[in-house]
């Protein structure tokens, strides 16, 4: 499933020491296994469970999601501008597959 | 599935399958407190959290409890020598407690995140911060939710 996140740093270049501001959405329907289908079927757990954030490979931020995050999960957070590099930000379904984003920070 | 059963299943099921609704009902502690408290604990090591350092932004009345916005901020330097490190935050009478973890580092800068959760019914949303000292924070806040998120 190629799903395109959505993100969006508040500044694209940054003086070292500066917060950056990250926005992140992504499609997802973060099926929480409770629901169940009209045949009265329990439709199967299917969430994003993991997300990272690596900025020029060191990890700033990361989030573990469970069935009470809403579909299409929406997330916001800071970290320090401490060198340039890309801004890499990954969820992990259930099923183990990733949904990979990318942006860049020049830190000057 | 009949232990996990709540509101919503029964709504659910409520359309069909009456019989299944009517078992579940009489099998479980309907709409009990959920593991809340055994969540905070295992995250907690047992300590007792403090109150305060934590800001939990909140609507008190949330419309559509699909999606509510939340924020939460701890209070800390956010240096080498101190910082938070993990944030848990549950949900005490959704069909199941947690909601998410955040974890900072020192490079995170502020610890401060925002998501969009999913409330059921009216209910207190906790968070305990951990430090890396190993002292712990907690801080609540009640939400009352005209629409559950789950359908209810």
């Amino acid at each position: 499933m190629a799903v395109k996140p959505r993100i969006k740093l508040d500044k694209k270049e940054a003086k070292k020491g500066d917060l950056v501001e990250v926005k992140a959405l992504v499609s997802h329907v973060m099926e929480t296994g409770q629901r169940r289908d009209a045949a009265g079927n329990v439709v199967p757990r299917k969430i994003l469970n993991k997300f990272t954030c690596t900025v020029a490979g060191k990890q700033v931020f990361a989030a573990d999601f469970e069935t009470a995050v809403s579909a299409n999960p929406y997330i916001q957070f800071k970290f320090k501008a401490q060198e340039s590099g890309p801004v890499v930000l990954t969820w992990t379904d259930d099923d183990g597959s990733t949904i990979v984003g990318e942006e860049t920070i020049t830190v000057s | 599935m009949t232990s996990n059963f709540n509101r919503r299943q029964a709504l659910a099921l409520g359309a069909g399958a009456m019989t299944v609704a009517v078992f579940g009902a009489s099998n479980s502690p309907a709409l009990a407190k959920n593991d809340a408290e055994d969540a905070i604990k295992k995250f907690t090591g047992g300590k007792t959290p403090v109150q305060g350092k934590i800001k939990l932004d909140l609507p008190e009345i949330a419309e559509n409890g699909n999606t509510v916005p939340m924020t939460v901020t701890v209070e800390s330097p956010m240096t080498e020598q101190s910082h938070v490190t993990d944030v848990l935050i549950v949900a005490d009478e959704n069909p199941r407690s947690g909601v998410a973890t955040f974890h900072f580092s020192a490079a995170s800068g502020v610890a401060e995140a925002n998501t969009r959760i999913r409330l059921a019914a009216t209910q207190d949303v906790i968070a305990v911060a951990k430090m890396n000292d190993g002292s712990v924070f907690m801080a609540s806040k009640q939400v009352k939710v005209t629409i559950g998120g789950c359908g209810g």
